[in-house]
């Protein structure tokens, strides 16, 4: 039986969860060159509002209605938080030295764990979230599609597209371009960069939260924990696509996630690695893979292509 | 000004949330002061476990047993003059924590055993300061051989490593034999793809397993790991369902357990999953919304719920008023506990109705002579520190729920 096909749809999935996440950290990466740890936090925080919104709804809500619906009251969670954290934490920082924002949003990443695990409902365990019921998709006897697989490779090349065209094409998108090049000058001419820091983040937290939305589906549970190691790979994969360029941060977070089910099901049966093979040593070689590429190519994979970061 | 007041409410918000995930542990007033009125003296019995993060549903469990322990040995008056009270301290899971809490334990005087921790990996850290200072510990969780048997127990050579540790949990040999046996026999599987999840608990038990399944004839198909925390598990999962197996066995805790099972069987693989005492939680399946019908565990004891003994355990428990349920280790917590009052008791009354001066030595050395009808059966240990009660039960899930299967004492 051929695994290849299926490893590969495994790799996508994960990666276009990287991919959304990843968006958060680039885009305020490259407005504010603010590395946001604390965005692995608002993803969780986006998936605990998708829940108290279903959880809200009248039972026997069919899951098509209530989808929308989640993602909506999630964003509307993650960005009121990455909101306030970027008024009340990030702003009175903007011009302190560039470790006081790092340790902040270290810091509040580590709060909002703890009030999420103190004070939402039976946090302290996993809370059990909707999932799509009846059998995944049977493409070839080698291959099926879950639906929640599907439900995000379709949505994140949507959610990229609109953002693609948003950035080049809307007012606020080419504002949020000039201030990412020079926000000084961006000021001189009218552009009210508050406004535009805040979009960066409210945009971030947005896309967290339909990634939120995904993970859900597929895993059937979120935790307060949940936004940590999520968090991590998708920074990751921002620093491989090229941190600050939005497609980079997409094209990164499927790279890493090809790498990572590929190693897992590949890398034993080549002779000799069968003791570095397998699910033990995936990070490992997303690493060795994002170390190598950073040496060939310190920018990333699509670089830091200062005209259309944003 | 205005952002000088923005800065300070920021940080004074993380310092509160630091502060946090730092509290429920602040009971350090020591006991010595009251010994001056009325000649009552406090004893100290530390817990250690992880009060936070993932597994604290099972580290409650613990601690809350252990002060029902205490508040039963106090109202009974179960040592004269002696009025006992816990320190419950969270690692976190975290193995470096554990060592941290083990010497804050060390250091105050008027502790003379401690029950914890839940994992192995963490009792590794701990075993050492509490040996050097003499002071008891008895785990009512870690299965690992090695902690009590020396590293070397896989070669036939069993040394003590520390005369301080003892547990009121069967290891994994008992455990992952156990579980071998059923599987190959009672359930009839031959080809088996193993995974673990690279921990101390999890290797172990995995690493025992295989070796009694292919002892028995069986096939170990194919292996291999998963990472902590983790929580995609699809490409495993596709792994196992192309290998052909017909049953997988798990060497871990129940977050990446029910997750794995969960996503092996989106996959189509309608096999079971079989564990140690790790999976054996309402968690497991509660996962996600994927029945899990069919996955098997094996847990130490007979069902606690089926034992004359725990009927009034799980009746005071109820009554105590405790937040969480006292879960896979209730039982065994306290029992560690209730062995460390009897080590009290048994020290007071060979010392005039006092406690001695080297309480601690002498805790230790009465703990190892303990027995006693306790919650979970007969507890007492061996020479190694081992309980001497090797009951063991095979779990299996049926409409979401454990249902035990078969309960059996091993021997061999």
């Amino acid at each position: 039986m051929n695994e290849l096909p299926q490893q590969l749809v495994n790799g996508l999935s994960m990666g276009a969860l990287y991919g959304l996440v990843a968006i958060g950290y680039t885009m305020v990466y490259g407005i504010v060159q603010l590395i946001n740890f604390a965005h692995g936090e608002i993803f969780m925080i986006g998936g605990f509002g998708a829940l108290t919104t279903y959880l809200a709804l009248p039972g026997g809500t069919p899951l098509w209605v209530a989808i929308p619906l989640m993602i909506i009251g999630g964003a509307i969670a993650s960005v009121a938080v990455a909101t306030a954290a970027e008024r009340f934490a990030y702003r009175p920082l903007r011009n302190a030295p560039k470790l006081a924002p790092l340790i902040t949003a270290i810091g509040l990443s580590i709060a909002l764990q703890q009030l999420v695990w103190g004070f939402y409902p039976n946090a302290k365990d996993k809370r059990s979230f909707p999932e799509f019921t009846g059998e995944a998709f049977k493409i070839t006897e080698s291959l099926q599609i879950q639906r929640a697989d599907l439900f995000i490779l379709v949505l994140a090349p949507l959610c990229m597209m609109a953002l693609g065209v948003f950035v080049s094409k809307s007012r606020s998108g080419r504002a949020m371009q000039a201030t990412a090049q020079d926000p000084d000058t961006a000021k001189l001419m009218g552009i009210n960069t508050d406004r535009i820091i805040v979009m960066a983040f409210a945009i971030g937290a947005a896309f967290a939260a339909v990634a939120a939305v995904a993970y859900g589906l597929e895993r059937g549970q979120i935790g307060f924990e949940m936004g940590f190691v999520l968090g991590l790979k998708a920074f990751t994969a921002a620093v491989l696509g090229g941190i600050g360029n939005i497609y980079g941060a997409m094209v990164g977070g499927v790279v890493l996630g090809l790498a990572e089910s590929l190693s897992i099901a590949y890398i034993e049966d080549i002779p000799g690695m069968q003791q570095l093979g397998g699910g033990a040593w995936s990070n490992v070689w997303a690493f060795v893979l994002l170390i190598l590429v950073l040496l060939v190519r310190p920018q990333g994979l699509l670089g830091e292509r200062v005209a259309d970061r944003a | 000004m205005r952002h000088r007041s923005l800065l300070i409410l920021t940080s004074v918000l993380t310092t509160g949330a630091l502060t946090l995930t730092a509290c429920g542990s602040r009971d350090d007033k020591g006991g010595s002061d009251n010994n001056a009125d009325g000649g009552g003296v406090t004893v100290v019995i530390g817990v250690d476990a992880p009060l936070t993060g993932s597994l604290s549903a099972l580290g409650q469990g613990i601690k809350n047993s252990v002060d029902l322990a205490v508040k039963t040995a106090n109202k009974n008056k179960e040592v004269p003059g002696v009025t006992f009270k816990i320190e419950g301290l969270d690692d976190q899971a975290v193995p470096a924590s554990g060592q941290a809490n083990a010497t804050k334990l060390v250091g105050n005087k008027d502790v003379l055993g401690v029950v914890g921790p839940l994992n192995s990996g963490v009792s590794q850290q701990m075993q050492g300061v509490f040996a050097a200072a003499n002071l008891a510990q008895v785990s009512p969780a870690n299965t690992n051989p090695a902690l009590s048997q020396g590293d070397n127990w896989g070669k036939g050579e069993f040394k003590r490593p520390f005369p301080t540790y003892f547990r009121t949990a069967a290891t994994d040999v008992v455990q992952g034999k156990f579980a071998a046996q059923y599987l190959f026999k009672d359930a009839g599987k031959k080809k088996v793809f193993v995974v673990d999840d690279k921990q101390t608990y999890g290797a172990g038990l995995a690493a025992i397993f295989s070796d009694e399944f292919k002892r028995l004839g069986g096939q170990v198909v194919d292996t291999d790991h998963v990472t902590v925390k983790e929580t995609d598990f699809s490409s495993t999962a596709d792994k196992v369902k192309a290998s052909g197996a017909d049953s997988v066995y798990f060497g871990g805790q129940y977050p990446e357990g029910g997750l794995l099972s969960d996503q092996i069987k989106k996959t189509g693989a309608k096999i079971p999953v079989m564990g140690g005492d790790g999976i054996y939680d309402p968690a497991f399946i509660s996962a996600s919304a994927e029945a899990n019908d069919g996955d098997l565990a094996t847990s130490i004891g007979y069902p606690v719920e089926k034992l004359d003994t725990a009927k009034k355990f799980i009746a005071d428990y109820n009554a105590g008023g405790y937040k969480d349920p006292y879960a896979a280790y209730g039982g065994y917590s306290y029992d560690a506990g209730w062995a460390i009052i009897q080590a009290v008791k048994a020290v007071v009354a060979a010392n005039n109705g006092k406690l001695p001066s080297d309480a601690r030595a002498k805790v230790t050395e009465a703990l190892g002579k303990v027995s006693f009808d306790g919650v979970t059966g007969k507890v007492s240990f061996d020479e190694f520190g081992d309980t001497t009660n090797k009951q063991l039960t095979v779990y299996k899930v049926e409409g979401g729920k454990w249902i035990d299967v078969k309960s059996d004492t091993f021997n061999q």
